[in-house]
């Protein structure tokens, strides 16, 4: 097990040390000069020459390269082109948004997917079956900013119970911040939701048919014990597989429903950034992006480990989940 | 990952849900071809004094906030959302097939490396891709098939070489490398026919998701832009007016619900008919 998790932990370093330089030379080979973007075209030639040297554009590429990698591993990140603040100043209360809508997502999408996979599962083929299975195929076809806009109609304009949008900040108080997340919380989940109740059902009923499954009926357990004990502890790993696989799309969901909501988080930030060719910030927050999936990643092969005694013994395990 | 493991009862026919998507994807094809030649109005001519109308007998389905006919403006959407999702899954196919394909037959360091290659471009959700491109080659449809082109390169690579690999253990392809062919003849004579009905499976899949992220670049302002019209530029331009004329907020989200329903619904049937991993293997081509 602990081979197993060294090697995932140097592809992930691997891939995060590709993804940087990927970035960085897309980036690289951009036309557009960062001092004249900041100075104007109106700007003399020695004052963008100062601005260019204060900010190390005039050093060769690969000692950028290697002081911006180092700067992401140590926290120490570039100044942001538009706001003239640290990239990290400009994250942090960004996060503050993102983060809990990112792990309220999840939780809600858990909370409702593995259940009702379960009970779909141990009702095969009934009309409870047929009735979650269609509306998870019908989850997984709705466009997740759609779908915050129908709930805003639903619930901002039509019963005005919640906010259509905008964030009045944790300092407003938890109340008034959870109302504001709630609906693109709710956005968010839903799709997820759908993809792990397929994923779930069809996960359990595979277990269903294992032999040990017999074995706990056959040693007195009832149908739901055995489930309860048994089955949905081996169900879990290719549930939290597809969970680990799903959460770049979680995070890039957040770069769309914070559009919707007109959520100031992360999502957000980057579209700014974008749209002012802030490159600096766009350059870090995709490289975070990518780190913290590459991270969650890691954390699903972790879990195996607990979710699988053997794993734990030494088996290499599947690569190819 | 969508298909339960114990529809081992494969049915001859589609099943009513297989044939429910069929109509659906044939009749947005048809419909955005339909909207090449004829619409009932000119999807982007501007008439203010007719804006936010409700649905009448000259604007079935009411007008936007520039009195542009909605009717019109879905049908010349559904040419875009299909256009942009066909070429995009195209090219993603085109080049992730043949990676699976040289990677399942050569083994190895090859092997390896487009493995590699895999985990490192799904480190990027296709939003982000697309987030990179357009800040290279700024917004447009062609830069919104380029990300999602780039998003499915691996996808179909990993499901080609899963597949591939299966067929390679199979007796007629030691009888084919018997007969002395090469992995490459091999490959395309043997491998690919037989994996055909895995890939046509995906492809499908696959068009619905891009469907999806067209949308959603779209609706950014990141894939296709004015005058252009596709179903998320819809959905992006009502959200201002979604007090006034809801309408307006539902019915591209409807379409696009609608298509990728289709487009599952058959994906999921089509895999109960030609998925060889689920069935007997297919003992001819």
């Amino acid at each position: 097990m602990a081979w197993f998790l060294a090697r995932r932990a140097m592809a992930l370093a691997i891939t995060l040390l590709a993804a940087s330089l990927v970035v960085f030379c897309v980036l690289e080979v951009l036309p557009g000069d960062p001092a004249l973007l900041i100075l104007g075209t109106g700007a003399r030639e020695d004052t963008l020459a100062a601005l260019r040297a204060s900010m190390g554009l005039d050093r060769p590429a690969w000692e950028r390269y290697l002081d911006w990698v180092g700067g992401l591993m140590t926290g120490h990140l570039a100044n942001s082109l538009t706001y003239d603040v640290p990239v990290l100043a400009l994250l942090a209360p960004r996060l503050a948004v993102s983060g809990p809508l990112a792990l309220m997502a999840l939780t809600l999408a858990v909370a409702l997917a593995v259940p009702l996979g379960v009970l779909a599962a141990a009702r095969r083929g009934r009309a409870t079956d047929t009735a979650v299975m269609g509306l998870s195929q019908l989850g997984v076809a709705v466009p997740n900013f759609w779908l915050g806009l129908l709930l805003v109609l639903v619930f901002a304009v039509g019963l005005r119970w919640l906010p259509a949008g905008g964030f009045p900040g944790w300092e407003a108080g938890a109340g008034p911040a959870l109302a504001a997340l709630a609906l693109p919380t709710v956005a968010l989940a839903l799709p997820q939701a759908a993809i792990l109740a397929r994923v779930t059902r069809s996960a359990v009923l595979e277990v269903l048919g294992e032999d040990y499954m017999r074995t706990a009926r056959a040693k007195g357990l009832s149908h739901a014990e055995a489930l309860w004990r048994h089955g949905l502890r081996n169900a879990l790993i290719p549930v939290v597989t597809i969970m680990g696989l799903q959460f770049s799309f979680l995070l890039a969901g957040t770069i769309i429903i914070e559009t919707v909501f007109t959520l100031p988080g992360v999502g957000r930030l980057i579209v700014q950034a974008i749209g002012q060719r802030d490159l600096v910030v766009v350059r870090d927050l995709v490289v975070l992006l990518a780190a913290t999936v590459g991270v969650v990643n890691f954390l699903v092969d972790l879990s195996y480990a607990v979710l699988d005694p053997r794993l734990r013994q030494g088996g290499a395990g599947g690569r190819d989940a | 990952m969508r298909e339960p493991p114990e529809r081992r009862d494969r049915r001859r026919g589609l099943g009513p849900a297989g044939w429910f998507g069929a109509a659906v994807a044939l009749a947005v094809l048809a419909t955005a071809a339909l909207s090449l030649v004829w619409t009932p109005h000119d999807p982007s001519v501007m008439a203010v004094a007719e804006k936010l109308r409700g649905p009448s007998a000259t604007h079935p389905l009411g007008t936007d906030h520039f009195g542009r006919d909605t009717l019109s403006q879905l049908m010349a959407g559904a040419r875009v959302s299909i256009a942009v999702s066909l070429i995009a899954v195209g090219l993603g196919a085109g080049l992730g097939v043949p990676l699976g394909l040289l990677a399942a037959a050569r083994r190895g360091w090859v092997d390896e490396a487009v493995m590699r290659f895999n985990d490192l471009a799904f480190a990027f959700p296709v939003l982000l891709t697309a987030v990179l491109i357009t800040a290279l080659l700024g917004p447009g449809a062609v830069n919104a098939i380029l990300a999602i082109a780039l998003f499915n390169i691996p996808v179909f690579a990993r499901v080609t070489r899963g597949a591939a690999l299966g067929i390679w253990t199979r007796p007629f392809i030691q009888a084919a490398r018997l007969a002395g062919r090469g992995r490459v003849r091999i490959s395309l004579d043997h491998v690919l026919p037989n994996i055909g009905g895995t890939l046509i499976v995906q492809g499908t899949i696959q068009v619905a998701l891009a469907i999806l992220a067209e949308a959603g670049l779209s609706y950014l302002g990141l894939g296709s832009q004015p005058p252009d019209i596709s179903w998320g530029r819809m959905l992006n331009e009502s959200q201002t007016f979604l007090f006034l004329a809801p309408r307006l907020a539902l019915l591209p989200g409807l379409a696009i619900v609608v298509t990728v329903l289709g487009l599952n619904l058959l994906g999921d049937a089509l895999r109960d008919r030609l998925d060889p991993r689920l069935g007997r293997p297919r003992e001819d081509a």
